[in-house]
Order: structure tokens, then sequence, then C-alpha cells
């Protein structure tokens, strides 16, 4: 391990590669002196669809929280579409946790969706006509037309990530940010944001989710982050997902997912529902 | 604590004069307490949804020691006891017990419940001391900082009413420019951090609201109650409305009502306090809004629940009543008959078919012997057709099916979305508008018609 040099003023250091969607180096992140991230150090390239996997606790979700800057970082960078996050905040999405909100807040589907706008809107400025126009939009793409007038907690699990997925949308962002948006939803919702991930990575854009389904990642995804406090492995799906990989990654916790990993091994490929 | 605005006349005469606001002094005060009431209501909105609704409580507290120590460093500078002057050391107080509550939040792993009774009560227990030392080395001027606990509105003049409404304008501007992105903090802060705003910024700023608030509640209700202005308002419009903007016009227009309702109360019954009955008018109305509230509130709600009750029992009947002419052939069924479909009372089953007669779905063809009417029956066929849907739905889906059961209040296109319910059609072979597909079990038997229920 090289110490790096320090860059404080350049806008990307030369352990970071420009090219890369995200760029983590030397990453550790600690909640009241635990450290819940060691030494991140990867890359993840433009144009995938990336799954961050892991077992509870792992850090996955805090690891795009510090990417996003939303928890400190105790040391080390990070560099997202060749930039500090600051600076390309308006190109960057993100899709909380759906439980990290108050369900009951007093808004529509509609207004919901139009809050991926604020940034672009502006402060002190209100929401418009044509920003509802876009909301209605993305609320059409991921299904939801019918709900815009519904108050959130009306709608069902399902429908509620669904509506975050839109608000995403309308960020019109090159880089998406995910928390768990495959989490206890239904069918239905779980290949109707399938598809939507699809077309935002065909599009050009990054999509990086945190994961917790080991039957569906990789079948959904075409880049892996394995995560388990450290950095297990980081690369394409096809030569990540190793047995030995998710192996170290679970620990001894996991006997099924020998069975999952001779699954593939036997069906040589995408294991389907 | 406040004594008469009226001090002569016929009583009516008097509630007349205050009722249609012809004294002057009257006007004012009314003024004053009802633009402090619109204020408390907008920025508590906030607060609530902030989960911060204490807050007024700490800040009116913290206050205590502003104002007396406030007053003690007058007298030891010489001055004369001046209300901008105690204010000043109040907003002051406030001010930093507010800082301390959101500091204390950051670096220790306390919750805010906590944080707040620490502070609220550290302040509190400060000003008692300071109001003591004030009470036995004060000169003749501290007579009336009292009058701050619990609030003296009657002894509000124009002055007043005019720092009122400067300091209750100034919020309500910041408050409406800053409408959608306080409303973002409150309900997601970790989307509003993500796009760049900054949470500690926003929390200053309702910081300062409530600190301003408080401030101008001071005189009017006191500092021990000057909580209720900002908690009960907001509170209360919860049961009216789904919408964040209604939920804050709402909570103003209860503020001012209820301020003005105390203070005319106060007015008319010489000798009650007016701080202490504009809480109680607020309380009063939080009683309505919680009983008669539009979308939340127990009478509307238990209307709903009834009419969903009434309607999911009508549904029963009329699937029960064309599987049993399915079934048999015969068109008339008796009341007894009815009871053997499914665990229902015999109470239930003659409300349904009173209900059922009252909408012309159901027909009594001779005393305990009911047929469908036309209506009924393709209402009927509706239903036992969405029925299956269901039952074939959840026998292919079944793993599925199990997120979707909790939307019970909802018929079944509602709860299944329409493509889900388009390609069990197809997979049932029902074209849509046809008649009922086949059950996939047994009819008759109660044990095995018994299925999981949608709800309707």
């Amino acid at each position: 391990m090289h110490v790096p040099p320090r860059h404080a003023d350049a806008a990307i250091g030369p352990e970071h590669d420009p090219d890369a969607a995200v760029s983590i180096h030397d990453m550790t992140v600690a909640y009241q002196r635990r450290p819940v991230l060691w030494d991140l150090d990867l890359d993840i390239p433009r144009g995938v669809l990336a799954a961050v996997i892991g077992p509870n606790g792992a850090g996955k979700s805090t690891m795009i929280k510090a990417c996003l800057g939303l928890v400190p970082k105790a040391s080390g960078s990070v560099r997202l579409l060749g930039g500090r996050p600051r600076a390309v905040r308006g190109r960057i999405g993100y899709v909380p946790q759906r439980e990290s909100v108050d369900w009951d807040f007093p808004v529509s589907a509609l207004d919901v969706v139009c809050m991926g706008m604020y940034r672009r809107i502006g402060w002190f400025r209100p929401v418009r006509r044509r920003h509802r126009d876009a909301a209605m939009t993305a609320l059409d793409r991921v299904g939801l037309a019918d709900f815009a007038k519904r108050q959130i907690s009306r709608l069902s699990g399902g429908q509620q990530q669904r509506v975050f997925l839109a608000r995403a949308l309308v960020q019109e962002a090159d880089l998406y940010f995910m928390d768990e948006p495959f989490a206890s939803v239904d069918a239905a919702t779980e290949s109707a944001i399938l598809e939507v991930l699809r077309e935002l990575r065909d599009g050009g854009r990054t999509v990086v989710v945190v994961h917790h389904d080991l039957q569906t990642a990789r079948e959904y995804f075409d880049w892996l982050v394995l995560l388990n406090t450290r950095l297990v492995a980081s690369g394409a799906m096809g030569t990540t997902w190793t047995p030995g990989n998710l192996r170290s990654t679970y620990g001894g916790r996991l006997t099924l997912l020998e069975d999952v990993g001779r699954a593939m091994g036997e069906a040589g490929g995408g294991i389907k529902r | 604590m406040s004594g008469p605005i009226l001090a002569t006349g016929p009583e009516t005469e008097g509630l007349l004069r205050i009722l249609l606001l012809q004294d002057f002094n009257t006007r004012i005060v009314v003024a004053g307490a009802m633009l402090l009431g619109a204020v408390g209501g907008l920025v508590g909105t906030f607060l609530m949804f902030r989960r911060r609704a204490l807050i007024g409580d700490v800040l009116g507290h913290a206050m205590l020691p502003g104002v007396a120590g406030a007053f003690l460093l007058l007298q030891v500078l010489g001055f004369e006891r001046n209300l901008p002057g105690l204010l000043t050391g109040g907003a002051v107080a406030a001010t930093l017990a507010g800082l301390m509550v959101l500091g204390l939040r950051k670096i220790t792993r306390l919750g805010d419940d906590a944080v707040m009774a620490i502070v609220l009560s550290g302040f509190f227990g400060f000003g008692v001391v300071l109001l003591s030392i004030v009470q036995t080395t004060g000169g003749g001027g501290q007579a009336g900082l009292e009058d701050f606990v619990f609030g003296k509105t009657a002894s509000m003049v124009t002055a007043d009413v005019v720092v009122i409404a400067i300091g209750g304008l100034g919020v309500a501007i910041v408050g409406s420019i800053l409408f959608k992105d306080l409303g973002l903090l409150c309900f997601d802060e970790s989307f509003s951090a993500s796009i760049g705003r900054p949470s500690g910024l926003l929390d200053l700023v309702l910081l300062t609201m409530a600190v301003l608030t408080a401030l101008i509640g001071l005189q009017a209700v006191g500092l021990v109650l000057v909580v209720a202005v900002m908690v009960i308002p907001p509170a209360a419009a919860r049961f009216i409305t789904d919408d964040l903007r209604k939920t804050v016009l709402w909570s103003s227009g209860i503020g001012a009502t209820g301020c003005w309702i105390g203070v005319t109360l106060s007015a008319v019954a010489p000798g009650l306090p007016a701080g202490a009955m504009i809480v109680l008018s607020m309380a009063g109305l939080f009683v309505v809004t919680l009983v008669l509230g539009g979308r939340r509130g127990l009478v509307p709600g238990w209307l709903l629940a009834r009419r969903v009750r009434r309607r999911v029992g009508r549904d029963h009947l009329l699937r029960s009543m064309l599987e049993h002419r399915e079934l048999t052939g015969e068109s008339e069924v008796a009341v007894e008959t009815i009871l053997g479909f499914r665990v229902w009372s015999a109470g239930e089953v003659s409300a349904s078919l009173r209900a059922g007669r009252r909408v012309g779905e159901v027909v009594e063809v001779e005393p305990g012997r009911w047929r469908l009417s036309e209506r009924g029956e393709l209402e009927a066929i509706a239903l036992v057709r969405n029925h299956r849907l269901w039952e074939y739905y959840l026998l292919r889906h079944a793993d599925i099916a199990a997120s979707h059961v909790d939307r019970a209040a909802d018929r079944i296109e509602h709860v299944l979305d329409p493509v889900l319910v388009r390609s069990l059609e197809v997979e049932v072979g029902a074209a849509i508008g046809a008649r009922a597909p086949e059950s996939p079990h047994p009819l008759g038997d109660v044990a095995s018609v018994e299925e999981p229920e949608p709800g309707g």
C-alpha cells in the first residue's frame, strides 16, 4: 500500500480514475468511533447497473451515504463522474430507503415526485405547472399515473417505492444511488423498477443499487460490489460472482449460498425466479 | 391575571361591544392575539413535522432567565425597566437554548425528548433563581415581571401589536418562500441533503422563526403556555386535510380563531386570564377537529368504516345468493338458508338484506324469502367474477398476493393492478364484462367457501 499524496485542491487526484462513475479511495467511515467501513478502494465504471451486496451491517447504505456526503468520512476521498461530490451534485440522483421517511406526511404522490426538481427549481421559487407536468410523465413511466393525487400513506409499499423511483427519474441524473429499491415490493413493482433501471443504463447512466436478494442479483446487474465492512471484491458480474467471493462476503453464515453457487454453476448463467 | 377589557356598561351591551370590536382597546388586543395565533400555527406545522413540537416549550421556558437577567442588567447599568430590553434578553436566552438542543442532539446519542427536557429544565431553573434575586434586590420596577410567566394579554397596547405584526409578517414571509424546502426537510431529510440543501441552516431558520413566535407570544399567553400556540393548531389541522399547504392554512386559521375566542371569553368573563383562555379555546378546537375532522376525524372515520362494513356485508349477501342459484337453480332463498352460507350472525344477515332492499339489489318475495333483483344480479355477477379472479390470483401468485391483502378497504379492481387483472382474465379465459368464471373450488360448503378475503 502506498501512501497517497495529498491533493487537496486538485479536482481529481491521481488515485482516482477520471472515467469512473464512482471512484472511492481509502475511505473509512465511523459512527460514534465504531468503524463501519474500512479502507474502501473501488471504482465503478460508467453505464453499468451495479449491485452493492453484503450481509446486514456490512456498510452498504453507509457507503452510498458517504458518497453523497450525507455521513462524514473519517478519511479517504470520493469522486463522482470525475468530480468532487459537491461539484457534481446536480448530476446525482438518490433513492433513500423507503423506511427512512414518514409516509403519513400530508403530500400526494405527485408532490413527492416534484421534490426531485427542487434543486433545479432553486430556493424561494414555487413548483410550477411545467414541473408538475414533468412529474406526471415520470409517474406514468413507473405506472402510477392514476395515483398522482393520492396521499402517499394510501399507497401500497410497492407503489410508494415506485413514487420514490419517479422522483429520482425527474432528477435526470447521470449517476443514481438507490438504497434497497427492491426491498419488500410485489412482483409487479419489482419488474417495473427493473425495467426502468435497465432503460437508465441503456441511456448511458450509471445506477448503483444496494441489493439484498442474492437470488436475483446476478440476473439483474452487470457490476458487483461485495462488501462486508471491508471491500471483498468489485468487478464485472461475470468474473466477480464466484462462490469464493460470496463465501468471503457472508462468512460461514450462509449455507444457502453454497447451493446458490452450485445452482449457478449448473445453470451456467442467470437464475430465473 | 388579566383584567377585563371592558370596565363599564350593562352586560349585554358590553358583550356586543366586545363582539363587534367597538372598543379601540379590544380591537388592538384581538388583532394582536389573532396574529400570534396565525403565526404560531404556521411555524408549529413545520415544527410538528420535524418532530420538534416541544421546542416551543423549551424556547418559552428558556426566556425566563433571559428576561430576568436583562432586568438585572438594566438595573445594574442604571436604565429604566423597558420592554424591548427585556424581550431582547428573552430572545437571546431562547436562541441559546435552541442552539443547545440542536447541538446536543448532534454530539450525543440522546434522543430529542431527553435533550429538550434537559435544556428546558436547566434554563427554567436558572430563570427561577434569577427571578428570586430580582424579587429580593429589585426596586419598584420588578412588579410585572411575573406577567411574562402567564402572560397579560389585555395589557397589550398599539405598539405591542405593531411589533407582533412586524415579527409575524417576517415569519410568514420566510415561511412561505421557504415553504417547499422546509417541507422537504421535514419529509425526507436525507434526500434534501443529497440535493445540497443544508439541513443545519434550514433547522436554524426554523428555530429563528420559533424564537420570534415565542417572543411575540410571551406577552399574550406567557412563557409557560406559549408552546400551545405552536402545537395545538397544527395537530388539530392534521385531522382535517392531507395536503401540506392546506395543513398550514388550517393551522393558522385555527390558531387565530382560538386566540380570538380566548380573548373574547376573558373579556366577557372578567377575571379569567386571557392567556389560559386562549390555550383552552385552542384545546377546545382541537377536540372539535378530532371528532369531526374532514379526513382523519373520529366521526368521518367511523362513518367510512360503517359504510365499508355495510358494503362488504351486502357484497357477501349478493355473492351468496348468486352462488346459491348457480348451485340449486332456485332464485328464491329463505333467510335461514342465507344464514348457512357463511359464518355470520342473523343480525348481520337481516341488516344486509334491509340495506340491499333499500338500494334495490334484493327483493323480498314473501316474508322470509328473498331473491336478487335485476340490478342485484348484475352486481352479483360482477362481484363473483372479481372474487374468483382474486381466488385464481391467490392460487397462482400466492407469494405476491400477501402484500396486497392489507389494502382491504379497496374493491378488487383497486387491489390488483389493472395489468394483472387483465392478465388474469386472459389466464382464466374471461373477457371483460363476461359472466363469472367457474369457481376454482366446490361451492356450497361453508368451510371451503371461506377463503382469504380481499375485503369486499
